[in-house]
């Protein structure tokens, strides 16, 4: 594995730190101090995304919320429900390395990567239905009963802005996985050193909690009243 | 020929300069401190053999408060002296006579109340306040005349605001100062400032026969299809606009606005983004069909008209 | 700092001293894969230089266009190109870079006992990272340039620029997370990475500024990445995110661009300011006075710097209350840098000062970092900005930060630590002239330059009125001395790595654990880890034994 997170295995099967470390304990902790760091760096990066939209919300309340109501909240409810159990199902990723269950991380990788799969499968259904309807941003772009298309087409631009970003994220965090599937099924995480099944672990659910600020502030603008 | 300071033509001017030679004497006092102490204390406690070294000292909190207190309580200094010149900078007096620019890459297009313009050229009266209504047509430009001490950034789709009163007759300097482009640094012009008998002769001379036809804002009121609903004689039902801007309006939600300047440019191109209690939102926005000039005439048309 | 133990091999004789990390492995292959923080280190030292060349050139270029009113060597668009190449190559791929991934890298480990950094491969990695985005840059430069000033200003550089902004920002994001990377290694390693015995109060103040840069970078750099990614899709796209045309706010660009790039300008000079806290020390032979406060300013530096971004902004067209409170925050951000200039001119007092070329460098740094962050004063007040505002006030207030400033420190220490670094001794004459060299035509190049801007020359400017040559000649003349001082110290510590006499141990007789290595220092650092036992600079240090 890379990175300088490695460890080796002596002739008795005991993994050692690496040569940049004392312990392996030191090595966990540096590592998870590590990806906790890179997504302080993560929240700043959406962060930006994010005050933009909350700026552009305030100046145009009503028309984002009509905009908002063109977005499909079945799906966006499914979409949801999807990723929260594909973070229940790293979770017991997580759980089944600290125990050293090897069939356990790779199944549970596995079911993490398919609901991850199916999250992207049906934002895939839906970018397609936008862009039938026009709603993709750009010289094509329309929106009925709008005076003004401007605000509207702002809000589709930080749509998909801000959920393409997130598919980006989800397609990475997807690749992460598939590459520890061989590592786990040869063993290579055990009870003593799986920092790379906690650290996507971490990643995985940072990019679950993205979503869930996402969905309301998309999906769900002034819908309770109306 | 070379100039070492600017010449001071605004009323402004002589503040801005009084605060920045108090900050360059505090500059220059600093600086000359602790040079002057590096050098002494280099000098005085030079190593004198190869094994010598220095003598620790204790921490010493009372001098490190001091030493905290004492800048921040020249720079709070600074800082309300230099917040109650930016107030007197962006609160223009009333009365003040309002003069329309548009920046454009790469020239200033002016246009006077009676309707005169010029290009690359602001003719003010000395003496009087004059206010600035700004726009750009492009990109973000600045309207900066060093000789006044005023600088303002000129935004597209935003009216900005800036105003001054000369002192000093002449011809000064005026620089576009945000980068908009290729020609950026030739976007340049002069502010001439006149007697205020000369320049209410100015004023009424020269070349609004140049105006391209159909330009002026009583016109423009006409050609765009303003007066169909806007005039009290119609059968649509459309706002009065005499003796609109400055007043306060009741809006259909409820709310209430002041009629200035930048409502009356939005009402132009985004009529819907206001509705006026009362009255259903048929107007047509103008977004797109009208250029910023035209915009800045239709709103001087507004304003100056007793029955637009 | 007392030692815990030391090795009777390091106090053998040079045959027997081991193998520094210049030598062991050799051959490209064994440099372009090393894993090593040292070499990582002599890896960014070639990039950084190579850009900071480009930079310079472009400079001297400038410069000699605007000898004349007119401008009369280059047109109106290959001068802009150049000045907005100019900002560009030397902010983000020199002056943020230069002290963390050289001195940084090198330093870190060693100041803190460990063998290498948390994450070695992490660390090569931002180094490819960092010239990937080079490439793209240096590629955009190579077709033609961006000619929107390294401000990216919306909508010029989204709708009406006609150059390769695309490829540019894109090579900005790329090296942003370079700066990242590097910075969550530095963050990891302080925290976990710390030898037996060395408490956060017993750290360097170069690992405090290194640390408090680091939070900035990680907290800041995001931030421009993602902006920088909604210009190019709004170029790519034709969206309208700041795009008045199309419903966008342009100010709202401004805000998200100041807000990584007002804490950019303290991710330069904080690490800057450790070098001198480091230099000021050892060549005083004393602890540096109020250790507590400077460590405190380094991290005041960092939060605060946050606060202040709309300083950037008084004549934007923001709120007046806005700019009220972006003037009282900024005018609170100068304390910290008073406090540790106030300390740093202390701890000479009693001191057993030589006056030898790191000295120069951080004694110059001082005076100059003085003299331009009491300018920095001046713009806070808002009365006063809004007149010197974009004109070259500001272009001389942030080049006597950032190479009165920066890049002073950063010399400064590259000839503290360049025995420590190669092994070798450099001539002392050539370094101490070019020192001289480089704080003269510096003074001339910048200080004409405040008498300009408050004349009213404005920035970007390509041509100017004719009143305004003498002085601009001046600065020219300035230039020109400035670029051969730098060209000289190139020189001779090139060639002493080759030539020069062979460093021990200690040759300045300095407290620091990176001192109780042999010069070169071996792959693994020390011989045997070190152990810490009390507050940092502590003289007499033990005699120097390893070889």
């Amino acid at each position: 594995m890379s990175a300088g997170v490695e460890t080796a295995t002596t002739p008795a099967g005991a993994a050692t730190p690496a040569h940049q470390f004392d312990s392996l304990d030191q090595q966990r902790e540096a590592a998870a101090l590590g990806m906790w760091v890179f997504l302080v760096t993560e929240v700043l990066f959406f962060g930006g995304l994010f005050t933009a939209y909350v700026v552009y919300r305030w100046s145009w309340a009503a028309d984002f919320a009509r905009a908002s109501r063109r977005l499909d909240v079945t799906l966006g409810t499914v979409n949801t429900a999807v990723l929260i159990a594909s973070s229940l199902t790293m979770a017991l990723a997580v759980r089944a390395a600290q125990l050293g269950r090897r069939r356990g991380v790779v199944g549970f990788l596995l079911g993490t990567m398919g609901l991850g799969s199916v999250f992207l499968g049906i934002k895939l259904l839906e970018y397609s239905h936008k862009a039938h309807e026009h709603l993709f941003p750009g010289p094509g772009f329309r929106f009925e009963g709008a005076a003004d298309l401007r605000p509207a087409e702002l809000f589709f631009s930080l749509y998909f802005a801000m959920t393409g970003l997130h598919a980006l994220h989800m397609i990475v965090g997807i690749g992460v996985l598939g590459a520890l599937l061989w590592p786990a099924a040869r063993g290579r995480f055990t009870a003593a050193s799986h920092n790379w099944v906690e650290g996507a672990g971490l990643y995985w659910h940072f990019v679950d909690l993205v979503w869930i600020f996402l969905f309301p502030l998309l999906y769900l603008v002034g819908r309770h009243g109306s | 020929m070379w100039e070492l300071f600017p010449e001071a033509a605004s009323t402004l001017a002589g503040k801005v300069d009084r605060l920045f030679f108090f900050s360059v004497g505090v500059t220059v006092f600093f600086s000359g401190l602790i040079a002057g102490l590096i050098l002494y204390l280099g000098v005085r406690y030079r190593r004198r053999s190869v094994d010598q070294i220095g003598e620790p000292e204790r921490a010493a909190t009372a001098l490190e408060i001091v030493w905290c207190v004492v800048p921040l309580a020249i720079s709070l200094f600074l800082f309300a002296w230099g917040a109650q010149l930016f107030f007197e900078q962006s609160r223009p007096p009333a009365g003040a006579t309002t003069i329309y620019v548009t920046g454009r890459r790469w020239m200033w297009q002016v246009q006077h109340g009676s309707g005169r313009r010029e290009i690359n050229e602001l003719h003010v009266p000395r003496d009087r306040p004059v206010r600035l209504l700004m726009t750009s047509e492009d990109v973000i430009h600045s309207f900066f005349v060093p000789a006044f001490r005023i600088k303002q950034d000129v935004l597209p789709d935003r009216f900005s605001v800036l105003w001054f009163q000369a002192t000093g007759s002449g011809s000064w300097h005026l620089f576009c100062a945000e980068y908009c482009g290729a020609e950026h640094s030739r976007m340049t012009g002069r502010v001439v400032v006149l007697e205020p008998q000369e320049y209410e002769r100015w004023l009424e001379a020269g070349d609004r026969a140049a105006l391209p036809a159909g330009a002026s804002g009583e016109h423009l009121f006409e050609a765009l299809g303003c007066a169909g609903c806007h005039r009290g004689d119609t059968l649509a039902k459309a706002p009065i606009l005499a003796g609109l801007f400055g007043s306060t309006v009741k809006l259909a939600d409820g709310g209430e606005v002041v009629a200035d300047e930048g409502y009356l440019r939005e009402s132009i191109l985004f009529p819907s983004a206001k509705v006026v209690a009362g009255y259903q939102p048929l107007m047509p926005g103008f977004r797109g069909r009208i250029t910023e000039e035209q915009l800045l005439e239709l709103v001087r048309h507004l304003k100056t008209a007793k029955n637009p | 700092m007392t030692e815990g133990e030391r090795t009777t091999a390091a106090a053998a004789a040079p045959a027997l001293r081991p193998e520094s990390y210049l030598e062991g492995d050799h051959g490209l292959r064994s440099w372009l894969l090393t894993t090593d923080h040292k070499r990582v280190a002599i890896l960014y030292l070639i990039s950084v230089t190579f850009f900071f060349a480009i930079g310079g050139l472009m400079a001297v270029l400038l410069r000699l266009d605007l000898a004349t009113p007119e401008g009369d060597l280059f047109q109106d668009d290959t001068y802009n190109r150049l000045f907005t190449m100019h900002g560009i190559v030397m902010i983000f791929f020199f002056l943020i870079p230069s002290v963390p991934a050289v001195l940084g890298n090198f330093l870190v480990p060693l100041m803190v006992g460990a063998r290498d950094l948390a994450f070695p491969k992490l660390n090569l990695a931002s180094w490819y990272l960092f010239n990937a985005g080079g490439a793209f840059t240096l590629w955009s430069l190579l077709r033609g340039g961006v000619d929107t000033g390294w401000t990216f200003y919306t909508p010029l550089s989204t709708v009406y620029s006609n150059t390769w902004v695309l490829a540019t920002g894109f090579g900005i994001f790329v090296t942003g997370f370079s700066s990242i990377l590097t910075a969550l290694n530095f963050i990891v390693t302080i925290h976990r990475m710390r030898a037996p015995g060395l408490g956060w109060f017993r750290l360097p103040l170069f690992l405090w500024s290194t640390y408090a840069t680091s939070l900035i970078i990680v907290l800041g750099t995001p931030v421009l990445a993602v902006t920088l990614l909604l210009v190019v899709a709004e170029r790519a796209f034709g969206i309208g995110i700041f795009n008045p045309a199309l419903g966008g706010d342009p100010v709202l660009f401004q805000h998200l661009f100041w807000f990584y790039s007002h804490p950019a300008v303290y991710i330069m000079i904080l690490p800057s300011m450790g070098v001198v806290s480091e230099i000021v020390s050892a060549f005083s032979r004393k602890p540096v006075f109020g250790y507590r406060f400077v460590a405190g300013a380094s991290v005041a530096i960092a939060v605060l710097g946050f606060l202040v971004w709309g300083h950037h902004m008084f004549v934007s067209g923001q709120s007046v209350y806005a700019s009220l409170i972006f003037s009282l925050l900024s005018m609170l951000v100068a304390i910290p840098s008073a406090v540790k200039v106030f300390n740093w001119t202390a701890t000479l007092h009693r001191g057993a000062i030589l006056w030898e070329t790191p000295m120069f460098y951080a004694l110059g740094f001082i005076g100059l970092f003085t003299l331009g962050g009491l300018t920095g004063i001046m713009l806070a007040s808002i009365g006063l900005d809004v007149h010197v505002h974009d004109t070259y006030f500001i272009v001389a207030h942030f080049h006597y930060i950032m190479v009165g400033g920066a890049i002073m420190g950063y010399l400064g220490g590259l000839h503290y630590w360049w025995p420590k670094l190669s092994g070798r001794l450099y001539n002392r004459f050539w370094s101490r002239l070019s020192a001289g060299i480089i704080f003269i035509g510096f003074n001339l190049t910048f200080f004409p330059q405040f008498v300009l801007g408050y004349l009213g020359m404005p920035r970007r400017y390509h041509a100017y009125p004719p009143e305004f040559q003498v002085l601009n000649v001046l600065s020219s003349a300035g230039a020109s001395i400035l670029g051969v001082g730098y060209v000289i110290p190139m020189v001779y510590l090139l060639w002493s790595m080759r030539y020069g006499p062979r460093a021990g141990a200690n040759p300045w007789g300095a407290a620091g654990l990176e001192w109780r290595t042999v010069s070169p220092p071996p792959t693994d650092n020390f011989t045997t880890m070190p152990v810490v036992e009390g507050p940092p600079y502590r003289y007499p240090v033990p005699s120097e034994t390893p070889t």
